[in-house]
């Protein structure tokens, strides 16, 4: 059983690690990542997979770029829309690759909407962004098993108060490790 | 000394208690029926803890068709049919005029209320008997004699004896951490906790009979279908499929419950026979179908739809094909939350009227197509109505937090139930009892 799981985990590395290179090799960003390499933060790194990705110095500045980003788990959203916005897109995409490294890892989705509007159709708004970022992990590598959704509506605010700051702290999904 | 600090106590509670629960009439009429109630003469030793007279003059002027006389400006202050002189109360110019006593029932704990009830102008008594209950009965007892004189002048049955149910959520700082779901008399009155939770309480409801509610409890980590009968506590959980399970709202006749579920891919609206469990599915559209409430008649489901791209009013047959769906509300930005009056034509609902307007409750006559908007306050939202069809109650932001307000149906006379902690939401008026 042991042995079973560590295979999987094997497995889950390895496919990260390509899933990486094939990333860095179709973005622009990896001058960016190249310079940074020169700092010393590299020997910060305590990933999972630092042993299947030791051999290149660019793929662990790519998992350090992965850390970082997945720390970021509140995702906001425009009045009355259900797409999360275009400039998360990435940091999505480093979650999905992160549930699929981690097949054991279980998160939660909660979706969350402004006050305005009635509460049913906030709890119903609430599961579209959330499906919606759950939809995109799953393309991106991740399980459906590995993901469960659930709403919240306008019952769980962020922030109180009936002003458009508060209304966009509001308008989100939280991934929740679980 | 001790006694002027029990005084004191007692004066300091029931100070706190009553800015807890009066109400407030923040619009009336322009021309209410004047009308007198005398205070009630008490027979027995003390005072006692309701005061009657009280009780009716909240109730009549709450809904803003009446206007009644101080006791001050009074001439005389009758209690039986003998003692009353029409004449005074022509000069003070009023239509009519209520009398009682109280007395304590010969060898019982319990009090005989006598109410006499006069038309003024016409020098005619429309109404006296004798109602018997204990000391603790007197404001439903007061209820009773409201709805007498309501229905006698407006020829409307009076909903003075219905109840409210609502959810109040308090919060430290940001945290929403504790929800209850409370039932109260309908002027807010006698709250009573049917459910304390940490987790979300959405969506209250009653069944036809008043006997029994059900809600929607996040006490699991997920949205689940409850029912809870009041008189015992005991609740059981209706529904357990994945995704939203919301609104049950019960049917006219009380035996099935329709539900929003989410559990095939997008919200839909479904209704189970609480009898043999069988579930049937009403819509099967990808958008968002939620708000489910039932036609007069109970063979057809109201409904909020954003197939269209923003929510709309909808309504369909139980068990017609999807093409068969109606369209109710046209002219606005976003047409929400819609059930039917009781005279099942007109159609209460949460309108915005354009991308820029606020959200009203509003009344649409689906044969006319007139709309009438009833509120101008912040994010009304959640209308409720009452059994007789007189007035709506729904929420609404004051001071930053979630209040009840209620309007008369013609959007003349509205009343507001103060709360002193958290913020009130999802008022749902009970059915007439009896």
């Amino acid at each position: 059983m042991l042995k079973q799981r560590n295979q999987i985990f094997k497995l889950g590395a390895v496919l990260f690690a390509l899933i990486t290179l094939v990333a860095c090799s179709s973005t622009s960003e990896s001058d960016d990542a190249m310079d940074a390499s020169q700092g010393s933060s590299t020997s910060n790194s305590s990933s999972a997979q630092s042993s299947a990705a030791s051999t290149s110095g660019q793929l662990t500045q790519e998992q350090i770029r992965a850390q970082n980003a997945i720390q970021q788990t509140v995702f906001y959203f425009d009045f009355d829309v259900a797409e999360f916005q275009a400039e998360d897109r990435q940091t999505l995409v480093y979650h999905a690759r992160d549930l699929a490294a981690n097949p054991n890892k279980r998160v939660r989705l909660e979706g969350h909407a402004d006050e305005r509007g009635t509460r049913e159709y906030n709890l119903a708004l609430g599961e579209r962004r959330a499906n919606g970022i759950m939809n995109f992990l799953i393309v991106n590598g991740a399980s459906r098993s590995q993901l469960e959704v659930v709403s919240y509506g306008e019952e769980r605010p962020a922030a109180t108060g009936s002003n458009d700051q508060a209304y966009s702290r509001n308008r989100r999904v939280e991934i929740v490790s679980r | 000394m001790r006694k002027i600090l029990s005084v004191l106590i007692v004066f300091v509670i029931s100070f706190s208690a009553r800015a807890e629960l009066s109400i407030q009439i923040t619009q009336g009429i322009d021309n209410p029926i004047p009308i007198a109630v005398v205070p009630f003469s008490w027979d027995g030793a003390g005072v006692l803890s309701e005061d009657v007279a009280d009780v009716v003059v909240g109730d009549l002027e709450q809904v803003g068709e009446f206007r009644a006389l101080s006791p001050g400006n009074m001439l005389s202050m009758p209690s039986e049919a003998s003692e009353v002189f029409y004449n005074d109360w022509r000069t003070l110019a009023q239509d009519y005029l209520l009398v009682g006593t109280i007395n304590r029932a010969p060898g019982s704990q319990l009090v005989q209320v006598q109410y006499e009830f006069f038309d003024v102008n016409r020098e005619l008594k429309l109404a006296g008997e004798v109602l018997t209950g204990s000391v603790a009965q007197l404001r439903d007892i007061g209820h009773e004699i409201s709805n007498i004189v309501y229905e006698l002048v407006t020829g409307t049955r009076g909903a003075f004896d219905t109840q409210i149910l609502y959810v109040v959520a308090e919060n430290e700082g940001t945290e929403y951490n504790n929800f209850r779901l409370e039932k109260a008399d309908y002027d807010g009155q006698r709250p009573q906790v049917l459910l304390e939770s940490g987790e979300p309480i959405m969506s209250p409801s009653w069944s036809p009979d008043g006997q029994d509610v059900a809600y929607v409890s996040f006490e699991t980590d997920l949205p689940r279908i409850y029912i809870q009968n009041i008189a015992s506590g005991q609740r059981r959980q209706i529904t357990n499929f994945p995704n939203i399970n919301s609104s049950p709202v019960w049917s006219p006749d009380g035996s099935m419950l329709a539900m929003v579920l989410s559990k095939d891919g997008s919200p839909d609206i479904y209704v189970q026979n609480l009898n043999t469990n069988e579930l049937i599915r009403v819509t099967d559209h990808p958008a968002i179908d939620t708000e489910p409430s039932w036609s007069t008649d109970g063979r057809s489901i109201v409904f909020m739809s954003d197939r269209t791209g923003q929510p709309q009013i909808y309504q369909m047959a139980i068990g017609a094909a999807s093409y068969e769906v109606e369209r109710l509300t046209y002219d606005c930005f976003q047409c929400m939350k819609g059930a039917f009056l009781p005279d099942g034509v007109n159609l209460v609902h949460v309108r915005r009227e354009t991308r820029q307007s606020q959200y009203q409750i509003s009344i649409l006559n689906i044969e006319t197509l007139r709309v009438i908007s009833l509120t101008s306050t912040s994010l009304d939202e959640s209308p409720s109505v009452a059994p007789n069809g007189s007035m709506i109650m729904y929420a609404t932001k004051f001071d930053g937090r979630g209040v009840l307000d209620a309007v008369s149906i013609d959007g003349r006379v509205k009343f507001r139930l103060p709360s002193s902690r958290g913020d009130v939401r999802e008022p749902a008026w009970s059915p007439f009892f009896n």
